[in-house]
Protein backbone atom coordinates (compact mmCIF):
# COMPACT_ATOMS: atom_id res chain seq x y z
CA UNK A 1 0.00 0.00 0.00
CA UNK A 2 1.10 3.56 -0.67
CA UNK A 3 3.10 5.15 2.15
CA UNK A 4 2.97 8.96 2.30
CA UNK A 5 5.28 9.33 5.27
CA UNK A 6 8.27 11.58 4.57
CA UNK A 7 11.23 10.56 6.69
CA UNK A 8 13.30 13.70 6.53
CA UNK A 9 11.75 17.10 6.72
CA UNK A 10 14.34 18.41 4.24
CA UNK A 11 12.73 16.19 1.59
CA UNK A 12 9.87 18.68 1.66
CA UNK A 13 12.00 21.70 0.77
CA UNK A 14 11.68 21.27 -3.00
CA UNK A 15 7.89 21.56 -2.77
CA UNK A 16 8.10 25.24 -1.87
CA UNK A 17 8.66 27.82 -4.61
CA UNK A 18 8.64 31.59 -4.91
CA UNK A 19 5.25 33.35 -5.06
CA UNK A 20 3.18 30.33 -4.01
CA UNK A 21 -0.08 30.67 -2.13
CA UNK A 22 0.25 28.68 1.09
CA UNK A 23 -2.70 27.72 3.28
CA UNK A 24 -1.44 27.33 6.86
CA UNK A 25 -3.64 25.81 9.58
CA UNK A 26 -3.83 27.08 13.13
CA UNK A 27 -5.62 29.46 15.46
CA UNK A 28 -2.75 31.25 17.10
CA UNK A 29 -0.19 28.49 17.57
CA UNK A 30 -2.81 25.84 18.34
CA UNK A 31 -2.96 23.57 15.30
CA UNK A 32 -0.11 25.35 13.54
CA UNK A 33 2.31 23.12 11.54
CA UNK A 34 5.44 24.48 13.24
CA UNK A 35 7.92 21.89 11.89
CA UNK A 36 6.91 22.43 8.26
CA UNK A 37 7.07 26.20 8.77
CA UNK A 38 10.62 25.81 10.15
CA UNK A 39 11.47 23.94 6.96
CA UNK A 40 10.16 26.77 4.77
CA UNK A 41 12.22 29.15 6.92
CA UNK A 42 15.34 27.18 5.93
CA UNK A 43 14.72 27.79 2.23
CA UNK A 44 15.26 30.95 0.16
CA UNK A 45 11.65 30.90 -0.97
CA UNK A 46 10.09 34.37 -1.05
CA UNK A 47 7.05 36.29 -2.22
CA UNK A 48 4.68 33.91 -0.44
CA UNK A 49 0.99 34.65 -0.09
CA UNK A 50 -0.07 33.08 3.17
CA UNK A 51 -3.68 32.29 4.06
CA UNK A 52 -3.97 31.80 7.81
CA UNK A 53 -6.12 33.13 10.64
CA UNK A 54 -3.08 34.79 12.28
CA UNK A 55 0.62 35.25 11.57
CA UNK A 56 2.28 33.25 14.35
CA UNK A 57 3.80 34.62 17.49
CA UNK A 58 7.17 35.86 18.86
CA UNK A 59 9.52 34.23 16.39
CA UNK A 60 7.60 30.97 16.25
CA UNK A 61 5.36 29.67 13.46
CA UNK A 62 4.50 31.97 10.54
CA UNK A 63 6.02 34.90 12.41
CA UNK A 64 9.42 33.37 11.57
CA UNK A 65 8.70 33.50 7.81
CA UNK A 66 7.40 37.00 8.14
CA UNK A 67 10.50 38.28 10.00
CA UNK A 68 12.70 36.74 7.30
CA UNK A 69 10.79 38.65 4.64
CA UNK A 70 9.42 35.54 2.93
CA UNK A 71 5.78 36.69 3.08
CA UNK A 72 4.48 39.36 0.66
CA UNK A 73 0.80 39.05 1.47
CA UNK A 74 -1.22 37.74 4.40
CA UNK A 75 -4.88 36.78 4.03
CA UNK A 76 -6.61 36.15 7.34
CA UNK A 77 -8.87 37.51 10.07
CA UNK A 78 -6.73 38.76 12.94
CA UNK A 79 -3.26 40.29 12.65
CA UNK A 80 -3.62 43.05 15.24
CA UNK A 81 -1.66 41.24 17.94
CA UNK A 82 1.36 40.96 15.70
CA UNK A 83 3.09 44.30 16.19
CA UNK A 84 5.75 43.80 13.49
CA UNK A 85 3.04 42.88 10.97
CA UNK A 86 1.21 46.10 11.78
CA UNK A 87 4.43 48.10 11.26
CA UNK A 88 5.33 46.27 8.02
CA UNK A 89 1.82 46.88 6.71
CA UNK A 90 1.98 50.61 7.51
CA UNK A 91 5.36 50.83 5.73
CA UNK A 92 3.89 49.10 2.68
CA UNK A 93 6.12 46.03 3.06
CA UNK A 94 3.28 43.64 3.72
CA UNK A 95 -0.01 43.41 1.86
CA UNK A 96 -2.92 42.37 4.07
CA UNK A 97 -6.35 41.13 3.07
CA UNK A 98 -8.65 41.05 6.06
CA UNK A 99 -11.68 38.73 6.08
CA UNK A 100 -14.16 37.99 8.87
CA UNK A 101 -13.14 34.68 10.42
CA UNK A 102 -16.27 32.86 9.29
CA UNK A 103 -15.86 34.17 5.76
CA UNK A 104 -12.24 33.00 5.72
CA UNK A 105 -13.26 29.51 6.90
CA UNK A 106 -16.12 29.21 4.42
CA UNK A 107 -14.05 30.54 1.49
CA UNK A 108 -11.49 27.77 2.08
CA UNK A 109 -14.24 25.16 2.50
CA UNK A 110 -15.70 26.26 -0.84
CA UNK A 111 -12.26 26.23 -2.45
CA UNK A 112 -11.94 22.56 -1.59
CA UNK A 113 -15.52 21.70 -2.49
CA UNK A 114 -15.64 22.93 -6.08
CA UNK A 115 -17.72 26.00 -5.23
CA UNK A 116 -16.66 29.30 -6.84
CA UNK A 117 -17.89 31.54 -4.05
CA UNK A 118 -20.84 32.27 -1.80
CA UNK A 119 -23.15 35.01 -0.53
CA UNK A 120 -22.98 35.88 3.16
CA UNK A 121 -24.68 38.41 5.43
CA UNK A 122 -21.47 38.86 7.39
CA UNK A 123 -19.84 42.28 6.86
CA UNK A 124 -22.72 43.77 4.83
CA UNK A 125 -22.58 47.56 5.20
CA UNK A 126 -19.06 47.56 6.66
CA UNK A 127 -15.63 48.58 5.36
CA UNK A 128 -14.87 44.93 4.64
CA UNK A 129 -17.72 44.84 2.09
CA UNK A 130 -16.18 47.60 -0.04
CA UNK A 131 -15.87 46.63 -3.70
CA UNK A 132 -17.79 43.41 -3.18
CA UNK A 133 -20.93 42.52 -5.13
CA UNK A 134 -24.09 42.87 -3.05
CA UNK A 135 -27.46 41.26 -3.72
CA UNK A 136 -30.74 40.83 -1.94
CA UNK A 137 -32.00 37.32 -1.23
CA UNK A 138 -35.45 36.88 0.33
CA UNK A 139 -35.40 40.49 1.51
CA UNK A 140 -31.98 40.38 3.17
CA UNK A 141 -28.67 41.87 2.03
CA UNK A 142 -25.74 39.59 1.23
CA UNK A 143 -22.25 40.11 -0.20
CA UNK A 144 -20.35 37.82 -2.54
CA UNK A 145 -17.12 36.25 -1.36
CA UNK A 146 -14.82 34.27 -3.64
CA UNK A 147 -13.55 30.82 -2.71
CA UNK A 148 -9.90 30.45 -1.68
CA UNK A 149 -7.54 27.78 -3.00
CA UNK A 150 -3.83 27.33 -2.43
CA UNK A 151 -0.81 25.83 -4.15
CA UNK A 152 0.26 24.10 -0.94
CA UNK A 153 -1.62 23.47 2.32
CA UNK A 154 0.42 22.85 5.46
CA UNK A 155 -1.75 21.45 8.21
CA UNK A 156 -1.44 20.03 11.73
CA UNK A 157 -3.23 16.91 12.92
CA UNK A 158 -2.93 14.48 15.83
CA UNK A 159 -2.66 11.03 14.31
CA UNK A 160 -2.13 9.92 10.71
CA UNK A 161 -2.08 6.44 9.29
CA UNK A 162 0.51 5.84 6.56
CA UNK A 163 -2.06 6.52 3.87
CA UNK A 164 -3.00 9.94 5.30
CA UNK A 165 -6.25 9.44 7.21
CA UNK A 166 -6.18 12.09 9.94
CA UNK A 167 -7.60 12.72 13.41
CA UNK A 168 -7.31 16.02 15.27
CA UNK A 169 -6.81 17.13 18.86
CA UNK A 170 -9.24 19.49 20.66
CA UNK A 171 -9.26 23.10 19.35
CA UNK A 172 -6.10 22.42 17.32
CA UNK A 173 -8.53 21.23 14.61
CA UNK A 174 -9.70 24.76 13.63
CA UNK A 175 -8.88 25.55 9.95
CA UNK A 176 -6.94 22.35 9.25
CA UNK A 177 -9.71 20.09 7.88
CA UNK A 178 -10.81 22.67 5.27
CA UNK A 179 -7.26 23.56 4.27
CA UNK A 180 -6.59 19.86 3.70
CA UNK A 181 -9.15 19.95 0.88
CA UNK A 182 -8.23 23.24 -0.78
CA UNK A 183 -4.67 23.00 -2.15
CA UNK A 184 -2.81 21.16 -4.92
CA UNK A 185 -0.29 19.70 -2.47
CA UNK A 186 -1.19 18.90 1.15
CA UNK A 187 1.40 18.27 3.87
CA UNK A 188 0.15 17.02 7.25
CA UNK A 189 2.35 17.38 10.34
CA UNK A 190 1.31 14.95 13.07
CA UNK A 191 2.12 13.78 16.59
CA UNK A 192 1.83 10.12 15.77
CA UNK A 193 1.94 7.87 12.70
CA UNK A 194 0.16 4.51 12.81
CA UNK A 195 -0.46 1.63 10.42
CA UNK A 196 -3.43 1.59 8.06
CA UNK A 197 -6.30 -0.08 9.92
CA UNK A 198 -5.24 1.18 13.33
CA UNK A 199 -7.55 4.22 13.23
CA UNK A 200 -11.24 3.76 13.96
CA UNK A 201 -12.98 4.90 10.72
CA UNK A 202 -15.58 6.67 12.89
CA UNK A 203 -12.99 9.10 14.30
CA UNK A 204 -11.21 9.99 11.06
CA UNK A 205 -12.00 13.64 10.22
CA UNK A 206 -9.85 14.06 7.09
CA UNK A 207 -9.94 11.07 4.71
CA UNK A 208 -6.60 10.14 3.09
CA UNK A 209 -7.71 11.24 -0.40
CA UNK A 210 -6.77 14.83 0.46
CA UNK A 211 -3.31 14.23 1.92
CA UNK A 212 -0.06 13.95 -0.07
CA UNK A 213 2.71 13.93 2.53
CA UNK A 214 2.90 13.10 6.24
CA UNK A 215 5.65 14.29 8.53
CA UNK A 216 6.26 13.59 12.22
CA UNK A 217 6.28 16.81 14.23
CA UNK A 218 9.51 17.90 15.90
CA UNK A 219 7.58 19.89 18.51
CA UNK A 220 6.10 18.86 21.83
CA UNK A 221 4.11 20.70 24.46
CA UNK A 222 5.91 21.77 27.62
CA UNK A 223 3.62 23.65 29.97
CA UNK A 224 2.50 26.81 28.21
CA UNK A 225 4.94 26.50 25.29
CA UNK A 226 5.59 24.50 22.15
CA UNK A 227 9.22 23.39 22.15
CA UNK A 228 11.27 21.88 19.37
CA UNK A 229 13.10 18.68 20.32
CA UNK B 1 -16.08 51.35 42.44
CA UNK B 2 -12.85 50.36 40.73
CA UNK B 3 -12.82 49.58 37.02
CA UNK B 4 -12.60 45.92 37.89
CA UNK B 5 -15.71 46.06 40.07
CA UNK B 6 -17.61 47.94 37.38
CA UNK B 7 -16.74 45.30 34.79
CA UNK B 8 -17.83 42.54 37.17
CA UNK B 9 -21.10 44.35 37.87
CA UNK B 10 -21.89 44.52 34.15
CA UNK B 11 -20.95 40.86 33.66
CA UNK B 12 -23.14 39.77 36.59
CA UNK B 13 -26.15 41.63 35.21
CA UNK B 14 -25.66 40.04 31.79
CA UNK B 15 -25.47 36.59 33.39
CA UNK B 16 -29.02 37.18 34.69
CA UNK B 17 -30.19 37.41 31.06
CA UNK B 18 -28.99 33.91 30.24
CA UNK B 19 -31.30 30.93 30.56
CA UNK B 20 -30.81 27.23 31.20
CA UNK B 21 -30.04 25.26 28.07
CA UNK B 22 -28.91 28.21 25.95
CA UNK B 23 -25.89 28.09 23.68
CA UNK B 24 -23.91 31.25 24.35
CA UNK B 25 -20.85 32.85 22.79
CA UNK B 26 -18.88 35.23 25.01
CA UNK B 27 -16.56 37.74 23.37
CA UNK B 28 -13.31 38.96 24.88
CA UNK B 29 -13.16 41.57 27.66
CA UNK B 30 -16.19 42.07 29.93
CA UNK B 31 -18.14 39.27 28.16
CA UNK B 32 -15.54 36.70 29.24
CA UNK B 33 -16.26 37.61 32.88
CA UNK B 34 -19.91 36.58 32.45
CA UNK B 35 -18.83 32.93 32.78
CA UNK B 36 -17.96 33.44 36.45
CA UNK B 37 -21.55 34.49 37.33
CA UNK B 38 -23.44 31.52 35.91
CA UNK B 39 -23.47 29.27 38.91
CA UNK B 40 -26.57 27.09 39.08
CA UNK B 41 -27.34 27.63 35.39
CA UNK B 42 -26.62 25.15 32.64
CA UNK B 43 -25.43 27.27 29.76
CA UNK B 44 -23.36 25.80 26.91
CA UNK B 45 -20.48 28.08 25.99
CA UNK B 46 -19.47 28.12 22.32
CA UNK B 47 -15.95 29.11 21.39
CA UNK B 48 -15.56 30.24 17.76
CA UNK B 49 -12.34 28.28 17.29
CA UNK B 50 -14.33 25.05 17.31
CA UNK B 51 -15.94 24.03 20.59
CA UNK B 52 -19.28 23.90 22.38
CA UNK B 53 -18.86 23.12 26.07
CA UNK B 54 -16.08 25.42 27.19
CA UNK B 55 -15.14 25.07 30.86
CA UNK B 56 -13.13 27.24 33.27
CA UNK B 57 -9.35 27.83 33.02
CA UNK B 58 -7.24 24.73 33.75
CA UNK B 59 -5.20 23.95 36.83
CA UNK B 60 -1.48 23.63 36.17
CA UNK B 61 -1.60 19.85 35.66
CA UNK B 62 -4.68 20.06 33.41
CA UNK B 63 -3.02 22.60 31.07
CA UNK B 64 -3.04 21.67 27.37
CA UNK B 65 -2.02 24.63 25.20
CA UNK B 66 -3.78 23.20 22.15
CA UNK B 67 -7.05 23.68 24.03
CA UNK B 68 -7.75 27.41 23.97
CA UNK B 69 -10.56 29.95 23.87
CA UNK B 70 -11.18 32.49 21.11
CA UNK B 71 -9.05 34.86 23.21
CA UNK B 72 -6.24 32.25 22.96
CA UNK B 73 -6.33 31.56 26.70
CA UNK B 74 -6.05 27.97 28.00
CA UNK B 75 -9.42 26.44 28.93
CA UNK B 76 -10.99 23.14 29.96
CA UNK B 77 -14.06 21.38 28.55
CA UNK B 78 -17.30 20.26 30.18
CA UNK B 79 -18.64 16.70 29.98
CA UNK B 80 -21.03 17.56 27.14
CA UNK B 81 -18.31 19.16 25.00
CA UNK B 82 -17.80 18.63 21.28
CA UNK B 83 -15.11 19.82 18.88
CA UNK B 84 -15.51 20.88 15.23
CA UNK B 85 -13.73 22.81 12.51
CA UNK B 86 -13.76 26.59 12.03
CA UNK B 87 -16.08 26.20 9.00
CA UNK B 88 -18.57 24.23 11.11
CA UNK B 89 -18.20 26.71 13.95
CA UNK B 90 -19.10 29.68 11.79
CA UNK B 91 -21.88 27.76 10.04
CA UNK B 92 -23.25 27.38 13.57
CA UNK B 93 -22.78 31.09 14.25
CA UNK B 94 -24.05 32.55 10.95
CA UNK B 95 -26.76 29.91 10.65
CA UNK B 96 -28.64 31.15 13.71
CA UNK B 97 -27.80 28.27 16.06
CA UNK B 98 -26.28 30.41 18.82
CA UNK B 99 -28.93 31.66 21.26
CA UNK B 100 -26.98 34.59 22.67
CA UNK B 101 -23.76 36.38 21.76
CA UNK B 102 -22.34 38.74 24.37
CA UNK B 103 -20.03 41.25 22.71
CA UNK B 104 -17.86 44.07 23.94
CA UNK B 105 -18.66 47.30 22.14
CA UNK B 106 -16.74 50.48 21.39
CA UNK B 107 -19.73 52.49 20.16
CA UNK B 108 -23.43 51.99 19.54
CA UNK B 109 -25.82 54.29 17.70
CA UNK B 110 -29.44 55.06 18.56
CA UNK B 111 -30.68 52.25 16.31
CA UNK B 112 -28.53 49.72 18.14
CA UNK B 113 -25.91 49.27 15.39
CA UNK B 114 -22.54 48.59 16.95
CA UNK B 115 -18.87 49.26 16.28
CA UNK B 116 -16.59 46.78 18.01
CA UNK B 117 -13.67 45.86 15.78
CA UNK B 118 -11.64 48.90 14.75
CA UNK B 119 -10.60 52.34 15.94
CA UNK B 120 -10.42 55.32 13.54
CA UNK B 121 -6.89 56.43 12.67
CA UNK B 122 -5.38 53.08 13.55
CA UNK B 123 -4.56 50.29 11.08
CA UNK B 124 -7.49 47.95 10.54
CA UNK B 125 -5.81 44.60 10.75
CA UNK B 126 -8.03 42.43 12.87
CA UNK B 127 -11.70 41.52 12.79
CA UNK B 128 -11.83 37.90 14.00
CA UNK B 129 -15.36 36.57 14.46
CA UNK B 130 -16.99 39.85 15.52
CA UNK B 131 -18.98 40.48 12.33
CA UNK B 132 -20.14 36.86 12.03
CA UNK B 133 -21.50 36.93 15.59
CA UNK B 134 -23.29 40.23 14.99
CA UNK B 135 -25.22 38.87 12.00
CA UNK B 136 -25.76 35.33 13.21
CA UNK B 137 -26.65 35.08 16.90
CA UNK B 138 -30.38 34.96 17.74
CA UNK B 139 -29.86 37.57 20.43
CA UNK B 140 -26.94 39.97 20.78
CA UNK B 141 -26.17 41.62 24.12
CA UNK B 142 -23.62 44.43 24.18
CA UNK B 143 -21.39 44.86 27.21
CA UNK B 144 -19.63 48.13 27.91
CA UNK B 145 -18.80 50.79 30.42
CA UNK B 146 -21.00 53.70 29.37
CA UNK B 147 -18.13 56.14 28.89
CA UNK B 148 -14.74 55.61 27.26
CA UNK B 149 -11.52 56.47 29.14
CA UNK B 150 -11.51 59.92 27.49
CA UNK B 151 -15.03 60.57 28.79
CA UNK B 152 -16.79 60.12 25.43
CA UNK B 153 -20.20 58.44 25.66
CA UNK B 154 -20.43 55.10 23.87
CA UNK B 155 -24.07 55.63 22.87
CA UNK B 156 -23.93 58.12 19.99
CA UNK B 157 -26.24 59.60 17.39
CA UNK B 158 -23.96 58.52 14.59
CA UNK B 159 -21.11 56.00 14.71
CA UNK B 160 -17.68 57.56 14.24
CA UNK B 161 -16.00 54.16 14.57
CA UNK B 162 -16.32 51.63 11.70
CA UNK B 163 -19.58 49.69 11.95
CA UNK B 164 -19.60 45.94 12.66
CA UNK B 165 -22.72 45.42 10.56
CA UNK B 166 -26.26 46.59 9.92
CA UNK B 167 -27.87 44.30 12.50
CA UNK B 168 -29.33 46.11 15.51
CA UNK B 169 -28.48 44.51 18.82
CA UNK B 170 -31.07 43.58 21.41
CA UNK B 171 -29.69 44.88 24.68
CA UNK B 172 -26.83 46.99 25.99
CA UNK B 173 -25.75 46.47 29.59
CA UNK B 174 -23.63 49.21 31.21
CA UNK B 175 -22.81 50.01 34.82
CA UNK B 176 -25.55 52.69 34.98
CA UNK B 177 -28.42 51.15 33.04
CA UNK B 178 -29.73 48.44 30.76
CA UNK B 179 -30.71 49.87 27.38
CA UNK B 180 -32.70 48.53 24.45
CA UNK B 181 -33.23 50.02 21.01
CA UNK B 182 -36.61 50.56 19.39
CA UNK B 183 -36.77 52.08 15.88
CA UNK B 184 -34.15 54.72 16.54
CA UNK B 185 -35.27 55.37 20.11
CA UNK B 186 -32.99 54.48 23.00
CA UNK B 187 -34.97 52.89 25.82
CA UNK B 188 -33.82 52.70 29.44
CA UNK B 189 -35.10 49.36 30.74
CA UNK B 190 -33.44 49.34 34.12
CA UNK B 191 -31.29 51.63 36.21
CA UNK B 192 -28.28 50.01 37.87
CA UNK B 193 -26.48 52.90 39.51
CA UNK B 194 -27.11 56.18 41.28
CA UNK B 195 -27.92 58.12 38.10
CA UNK B 196 -31.51 58.87 37.10
CA UNK B 197 -32.84 58.75 33.54
CA UNK B 198 -32.65 62.57 33.49
CA UNK B 199 -28.99 62.43 34.58
CA UNK B 200 -28.21 59.91 31.86
CA UNK B 201 -30.03 61.97 29.24
CA UNK B 202 -27.94 64.98 30.14
CA UNK B 203 -24.64 63.09 30.19
CA UNK B 204 -25.33 61.30 26.91
CA UNK B 205 -26.90 64.30 25.17
CA UNK B 206 -29.52 62.15 23.47
CA UNK B 207 -33.22 61.61 24.15
CA UNK B 208 -34.01 58.53 26.22
CA UNK B 209 -37.35 56.78 26.57
CA UNK B 210 -38.01 55.63 30.07
CA UNK B 211 -39.46 52.20 30.59
CA UNK B 212 -37.95 51.56 33.96
CA UNK B 213 -39.87 49.32 36.26
CA UNK B 214 -39.20 50.71 39.71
Amino acid sequence: MKDKVVHSVSDLKSIFKDNQKILAGGFGLSGSPLTVIDTIAQTDVKGLHVVSNNLGDHGIGLHKLFIQGQIDKAIGSFFTMNREAVIAWSEGKLDIELLPQGTLAEAIRCGGAGIGGFYTKTAVGTELAKGKEEREIDGERYIFEKAIKGDVAIIRAKTADRLGNLTYHTTARNFNPMMATAADIVIAEVDEIVEVGDLDPEVIVTPHVYVDYIIQTAYSKAGDQYVRA
Amino acid sequence: MSGLDVRAKIAKRIAEELEDGQVVNLGVGIPTLVASFMEGKQVFLQSENGLVGMGPPPSENELDIDLISAGKEPITITESASFFSSADSFAMIRGGHIDVAVLGILQINMKGEIANWAVPGQPILGVGGAMDLVVGAKKVIGAAMLFAKDGQAKIVEKLTYPTSGIRQIDLLVTEYAVFSFDNGEVVVNELLGHLTVEDLQQLLGIPLRQEVTL
